[in-house]
């Protein structure tokens, strides 16, 4: 459903951005950027973290006010002074952290300050639930406005805050990495919604890591790099390395870093594992120097799957035998020891500590052997927390910086480190490149090769095809908590994946 | 699409430190802290005659001592994410047993055991709830402190329990010139057992919180409870643990308090929850959990010992310190953020 199609050039711009800056003590967070939007036009903001996109989204949302320069909508330059000002012109943002009141129906959430008064000044409930409920039919939601929030899945909570958007009769939608947390069919799901929006004449400013989307949904791009616009132009007539090249400022590879190691003996076997309600039967064996890629959609229970053997949640059947031990683990200090680690997905919310600084992050699960007698033993720390960095290839001022001053990749990396240090058998990587830049992502990715390399085996679960399909030596697909099938790398084909995973064999 | 690999980038070198200026640590908490100590110190000397006096500064120590003992594991406590509101109930209850039993006719190593049993055990009740039934401490800890009270307004009514034997009086009362071994220094013979118990608690939870594995997880499990047990961190456990150690302090600090008093009524050390919270906030612990030093807390117990005993110096009425109490409560809790605000509008 791809649909590139050319805009002429001589239709006028619904908004334009003109030479804007923004400092922050000691940063140029966006230095004299130029950025058009026209109607029926997806465009694409293309960058790597830091690359200074989050900034631009909080100027264009009335969040931040701009050093210099100005923004013009239909012709008439404005002024943000706050959010509100931003909403009134038609702007609107839909982000991850679109707030969104858990407790509240969906039409209350789409008409939460502008709902619809009756003659006394009340709530018209009548006419927000239909207005509600006609602009979800609009977009093809399958959601009742009377739901509470808290019922949905993500998928469906983004198409509440896209109905909120249009609630507002925006012009101008805000995308910013709308599909991090949605599977595959989702993502087609959102993308009609999109070619609708334009097909309403909206403009829509398209945030993304993610090539394939950005060349499926987007007409046009801005690339941005260290607080500038590199280039713009048509997709159609750019080709994805003329894009990364902008975007890094230096010639790439375009190869994923997977190399074939030799896979050894058997180092897990996890046979039958269930939980009453997440997951049913997960039977495999893991050997040596193997990465199995762990695929489905959101929901299928891989993560809760990969919480369970690492022992934050119990199984209700099930064995696992490690180098042909029977173990039992009931807690991650058990499947610390045992060498089996799990890198969750959210990073920020369950991976590290982000206030405390990065060598206390990296030795928080070995304290044991950088320790005397309970004792903590600082220089032993930061020699540990320097080798993993090294390996890692970590960029940070000083061991000593709280985490959270790290970009996202170099927070992974910290992370990683942490559990390598315990030097585990079995390594869990649940969505270990998620909302993460190109460079760290390779990074990533040539570790992951370079553990292999050296007999560790590798459990990964990611929502990214290329991806699974790049790193893996075989793909177990699970879903709705079962497995859908066991793919060997040799012969693996994309559909077939999807088709496993989504129920269409 | 397909991801790319950039060329391998030289290893980079990372410092362990970034240099500290010379203003951090001027303008860090603790040096505001010892600095409001001295002012006090000094405004003291002068507002009163007595002041300078050994013996009278001696005295002044039992205003702090023993709500310090308490607040080091509190501040532990309040670190890890939780709260005990119940300390002054559990010093209430102990002090009840203790009482019970020396009617009874036990003598005072017994009570001295009764009294560190109740509180340890009345730790565990509030720990059991947090960490196992998985309760909110705030709301547990409130509970907890109607019941212990509760218990021993029962056992009370309007009577007192007196009759300690005399070597009790010695835990809230005794000097440590008591000792032949202690040094017969000049100074020296104003030193109280409190005093010294108050010393040692003090290294004890500084090397505990600052230099070991135990007191790393609890900075750990406050900053963020979740990263923490993924890390492998046994959290429940930990935070039961506090929860004993706080109960313990409690019942320590009822042992020296009963043993000072040499009565117990079921209002004994009313209202010491707020002092104790006090105190550990004032030595920069955050109310939110994650960060807080001992050495902070220790400056906190002397500055408000101070400021106590120079307004008794000053016969300013009880009601008066505690209105001055909750005025410094709000304030330290607001002049972080007050501050923090200021900077960020002066960095805007």
């Amino acid at each position: 459903m791809s649909v590139v199609q050319a805009v002429p050039e001589s239709q006028t711009p619904l908004l334009e951005m003109r030479g804007i800056s923004k400092s922050f003590p000691g940063v140029k967070a966006l230095d004299q950027v130029d950025v058009t939007l026209h109607p029926g036009t997806v465009t694409a903001l293309i960058g790597e973290n830091g690359a200074g996109k989050s900034t631009l989204v909080k100027i264009l949302t009335g969040i931040y006010q701009p050093d210099g320069g100005e923004i013009v909508v239909s012709g008439a330059p404005v002024h943000f002074a706050n959010a509100e000002a931003a909403i009134r012109s038609g702007i609107t943002a839909i982000h991850q952290e679109t707030v969104l009141f858990d407790e509240l129906s969906v039409a209350e959430n789409i008409f939460l300050g502008h709902a619809p008064r009756n003659r006394l000044g009340l709530v018209n409930w009548g006419a927000m639930n239909a207005r509600a409920a006609a602009l979800l039919t609009s977009i093809d939601a399958p959601i009742s406005p009377y739901t509470r929030l808290k019922d949905l899945s993500i998928a469906h909570r983004h198409l509440v805050a896209i109905a909120r958007a249009l609630s507002v009769e925006a012009r101008v939608v805000i995308m910013d990495e709308p599909t991090a947390a949605l599977s595959y069919k989702e993502v087609e799901d959102l993308f009609q919604i999109i070619e609708r929006l334009k097909r309403q004449g909206k403009a829509i400013l398209f945030i993304s890591h993610k090539f394939e989307e950005v060349y499926q949904i987007a007409d046009r791009f801005v690339v941005f790099r260290d607080g500038r616009s590199i280039g713009a132009g048509m997709l159609s007539q750019t080709g994805q390395d003329e894009i990364v090249r902008m975007m890094v400022g230096r010639s790439v590879e375009h190869v994923f870093p997977k190399v074939d190691v030799a896979i050894g003996s058997t180092v897990l076997n996890v046979s039958g594992y269930s939980h009453p309600t997440e997951f049913n039967e997960v039977s495999f064996d893991l050997r040596r120097g193997e990465i199995l890629g762990l695929y489905g959609l959101v929901g299928a229970g891989r993560s809760e799957f990969c919480q369970a053997l690492f022992g934050i949640t119990r199984p209700s059947a099930g064995t696992i035998e490690l180098e042909g031990r029977r173990i039992d683990i009931r807690s991650p200090a058990d499947a610390i020891a045992a060498g089996i680690v799990y890198v969750p997905e959210e990073r920020g919310r369950h991976g590290a500590v982000l206030q405390m600084p990065i060598f206390q992050n990296m030795s928080m699960a070995t304290l044991g052997s950088t320790t005397r007698v309970g004792f903590l033993h600082q220089a032993e720390e930061f020699a540990l927390a320097r080798r993993y960095a090294e390996r890692l290839d970590l960029r940070a001022a000083a061991l000593s910086v709280p985490v959270g001053t790290l970009s996202g990749g170099n927070q992974q990396k910290v992370v990683i480190g942490k559990w390598l240090a315990t030097r585990p058998k079995v390594i869990i990587l649940d969505e270990p490149t998620k909302g993460i830049d190109i460079g760290s992502k390779a990074a990533v990715h040539a570790f992951m090769s370079e553990l292999a390399g050296e007999g560790l085996s590798v459990i990964m679960v990611s929502s990214e095809l290329p991806e699974i399909l790049g790193m893996s030596d075989r793909v177990l697909v699970m879903r709705e908590g079962r497995m859908a099938g066991m793919w060997q790398r040799d012969g693996l084909d994309a559909e077939v994946l999807v088709r496993a995973a989504t129920g269409n064999m | 699409m397909s991801t790319l690999a950039l060329e391998k980038q030289p290893t980079r070198h990372i410092p362990d430190k970034l240099s500290t200026p010379a203003g951090r640590i001027l303008g860090s908490w603790e040096t505001l802290l010892a600095a409001v100590a001295i002012s006090i110190f000094i405004a003291n000397s002068f507002a009163s005659p007595h002041f300078l006096d050994p013996w009278n500064l001696s005295d002044a120590t039992y205003n702090f001592t023993e709500k310090a003992m308490i607040a080091f594991a509190m501040t532990l406590l309040i670190i890890s994410g939780e709260i005990d509101l119940s300390v002054a109930a559990i010093i209430a209850l102990a002090s009840t047993a203790m009482g019970a039993a020396a009617q009874a006719g036990f003598q005072t190593p017994a009570l001295v055991g009764i009294g560190l049993g109740a509180g340890l055990l009345c730790g565990a009740f509030n720990g059991l709830l947090v960490a196992r039934v998985g309760l909110p401490s705030i709301v547990v800890t409130i509970g907890t402190m109607s019941l212990f009270r509760g218990i021993a307004q029962i056992v009370l009514g309007d009577q007192a329990y007196g009759g300690y034997p005399a070597s009790f009086a010695w835990f809230g009362q005794g000097y440590m010139s008591d000792f032949s071994w202690w040094p017969a220094l000049p100074g020296f013979e104003v030193v109280t057992f409190e005093m010294v118990a108050f010393v040692i608690l003090a290294l004890a939870f500084g090397i505990l919180l600052h230099w070991t594995a135990f007191g790393r997880r609890i900075y750990a499990i406050g900053n963020n409870a979740f990263a923490a047990q993924f890390s492998g961190i046994p959290v429940q456990r930990t935070k039961f643990i506090l929860f004993l150690m706080t109960g313990l302090m409690s019942g320590f600090a009822a042992v020296c308090l009963t043993s000072r008093l040499g009565s117990t009524r079921h209002t004994i050390a009313a209202g010491w929850e707020l002092e104790v919270v006090t105190m550990a906030v004032l030595g920069g612990v955050s109310i939110l959990g994650g960060s807080g030093t001992i050495p902070g807390v220790v400056l906190a117990a002397i500055v408000m010992g101070l400021v106590t005993f120079g307004l008794g110096l000053l016969n300013v009425p009880g009601i008066v310190m505690s209105i001055f109490i909750g005025l410094l409560l709000i304030l330290v809790i607001a002049l972080p953020i007050v501050i923090r605000r200021i900077r960020s509008k002066a960095a805007a």
